[in-house]
């Protein structure tokens, strides 16, 4: 019978002897949570029956859809890759059934890599997306340039009257079973792959440009998962994927929550670090890793060979204090290392969050969206708020300043109206201004507010933002105008 | 003594990029054990940056070592005294390196 030692004291023959708590044969060869040890063939039943139990468990996949996998290269996107692969192969015993494709986004202008580098990750990225035979995208964050203002509108779900629940898609899909054939499932796959990690030399100046007016790397990394997520939405929706399958760990998770909170995210936070993330509408941001540490997703990628590209970041090699997500990772990490239970607990108390909805969302404007970041807008708020009150200290604190030096080109059409009343904070019909940090304020939600704030100029944001923020701006100071007419008092501020 | 040392995850970032290394351990009385490997490394392998792969004696917290394919929990971490021709690897799970 297995013995398990409490001291060590040289006594290592009896600890390598230590049994696997499953099988109770094989040699345990991890660790993992306090005291459970695995063997290795254990292990991978269990790893691999996690990811069945969790898609099993939300029922959020359904049949013959098209999820795109958003792989970053690291090891918990290409363990979720080959988990997927796993699943679709003939040998398991219940398929998974829906049609992968694969997503990578080449963010090397951001991050400082030189063009060679890029070249070289993507084309080892390449040669594993191949291997798999998956329909595969790799695209540049330089693309960002050239994205149409509809990424910022969340789109509607459609309610399809033929898969109303899962349960009939299921019964719809055996009684289909018949007419699928070997030839259909080889020509979905077959699809154009497309290798789009082309870019033109401004976009990438642009690019450059847009990261240096940021002062601090919190706002950086910020903008760069805001950027990169309307990137991965588009070519989803292009390219008709509604579901995308992030590859998001629960050691990361737990740090997600904990720096969204220090960013001031936490309106947001349920599908930040939930399962799925609706705020898109037609396109569900689902999270089948979040149930695995950190630790037993390395294990499983060094143990069973899941080949991965290590791709430096924006905090790569920084200092602890670099960034609030920087710090709060290797917070949680350190203090994991002498309390076992810190990520757990935090990933527990992350799946009891849910957003509470405040009733004028029902009417689903684009309006009421963060402009950026697409989560319901949390400023909207009464007067006597936490949030008002930090409105008042920093308006009092800048008595002397109002938009300085930042809209230098757009001075001159500050005097476009006539009536000093009828303008907004800073003008309205005048078409070719640029957005000031005022007027994107209204349309942003506390955190982006904040990333924005650190910018120290808003033209470097790409065009669709812009525009996007013009047209919002349009209506809602159109709207002001008609309200004027309307019987009812309106006090204008 | 020899001893293969293997990194990933970004941990050979700190070692020029190498990713595997053998190196041969000098000679002593006493049999190496895992905490006079890793001041070894320190002093001898690592090139920049030591508070990244290192804190105090042992490794950071996040970075996993392997030896010969199994966790060192299970072999008493500092605490396990090498053999000829181990195995070792240092994964690291980090953003950050």
């Amino acid at each position: 019978m297995c013995q398990v030692e409490e001291d060590y004291n040289g006594l290592e023959s009896e600890l390598n002897n230590l049994c696997c708590m499953k099988c109770k044969e094989g040699t345990a060869v991890l660790i993992i949570r306090v005291n459970d040890s695995f063997c290795r063939s254990c292990f991978k039943e269990y790893f691999i029956h996690k990811f069945r139990a969790m898609l099993g468990k939300n029922r959020v996949i359904f049949l013959q859809e098209k999820v795109l996998l958003a792989v970053s290269g690291g090891a918990a996107s290409c363990s979720m890759l080959s988990q997927v692969q796993e699943g679709l192969s003939r040998e398991a015993p219940k398929k998974l059934r829906f049609v992968p494709g694969i997503i990578y986004i080449d963010d090397g202008g951001a991050c400082g890599r030189s063009a060679e580098e890029r070249q070289r990750s993507n084309a080892l990225l390449k040669s594993i997306f191949t291997e798999t035979g998956f329909t595969y995208f790799i695209v540049s964050l330089e693309q960002v340039f050239s994205l149409p203002t509809s990424v910022l509108v969340p789109g509607t779900s459609d309610p399809d009257p033929s898969n109303p629940s899962y349960k009939q898609a299921v019964d719809q899909y055996i009684k289909e079973k018949q007419t699928l054939t070997e030839e259909n499932v080889a020509s979905a796959v077959a699809q154009l792959s497309i290798e789009d990690s082309a870019y033109s030399p401004e976009h990438k100046l642009a690019l450059e440009r847009l990261f240096s007016s940021m002062k601090t790397l919190t706002a950086k990394e910020d903008m760069l998962q805001t950027l990169r997520s309307h990137l991965i939405l588009h070519i989803a929706r292009e390219n008709g994927y509604s579901k995308v399958m992030m590859g998001d760990s629960c050691s990361r998770l737990a740090v997600k929550l904990l720096s969204n909170i220090a960013l001031g995210r936490g309106a947001a936070l349920a599908s930040d670090t939930g399962f799925s993330d609706p705020r898109y509408g037609d396109v569900v941001i689902v999270r089948p890793m979040r149930d695995y540490s950190s630790k037993e997703i390395a294990f499983y990628s060094r143990m069973f060979n899941v080949p991965s590209v290590f791709i430096s970041g924006l905090d790569t090699q920084t200092h602890d204090k670099t960034s609030i997500q920087r710090l709060t990772e290797s917070f949680v990490t350190n203090l994991q290392s002498d309390f076992p239970s810190t990520v757990s607990t935090i990933y527990r108390t992350s799946e009891k969050l849910h957003t509470v909805m405040p009733p004028q969302s029902q009417t689903a404007e684009p309006a009421s969206k963060c402009l950026l970041c697409l989560c319901t807008l949390d400023t909207k708020v009464d007067k006597a708020s936490a949030f008002h009150a930090t409105l008042v200290s920093e308006q009092l604190s800048q008595i002397k300043l109002q938009d300085p030096s930042l809209d230098a080109p757009a001075q001159s059409a500050e005097q476009c109206c006539t009536e000093g009343q009828g303008c907004g904070p800073g003008g309205c019909c005048s078409s070719n201004r640029l957005p000031s940090h005022q007027d994107l304020k209204t349309l942003l939600c506390y955190s982006c507010r904040l990333t924005i704030k650190d910018m120290v100029a808003t033209n470097t944001l790409p065009p669709y933002i812009i525009t996007e923020a013009e047209k919002r701006q349009k209506r809602s100071q159109m709207k002001m105008e008609i309200s004027e007419y309307l019987l009812e008092d309106d006090e204008e501020d | 003594m020899l001893s293969k040392l293997k990194l990933h995850g970004g941990a050979e970032l700190l070692f020029d990029g190498v990713k595997n290394h053998h190196v041969t351990l000098p000679g002593q009385s006493d049999p190496w054990d895992m905490k006079q490997l890793l001041a070894w490394i320190r002093g001898n392998m690592l090139k920049e940056r030591p508070e990244l792969f290192m804190q105090g004696d042992t490794v950071r917290p996040g970075i996993l070592v392997l030896i010969n394919d199994a966790d060192w929990e299970l072999m008493g971490e500092l605490e396990y005294q090498l053999q000829d021709q181990d195995n070792v690897v240092f994964i690291s799970t980090l953003h950050g390196g």
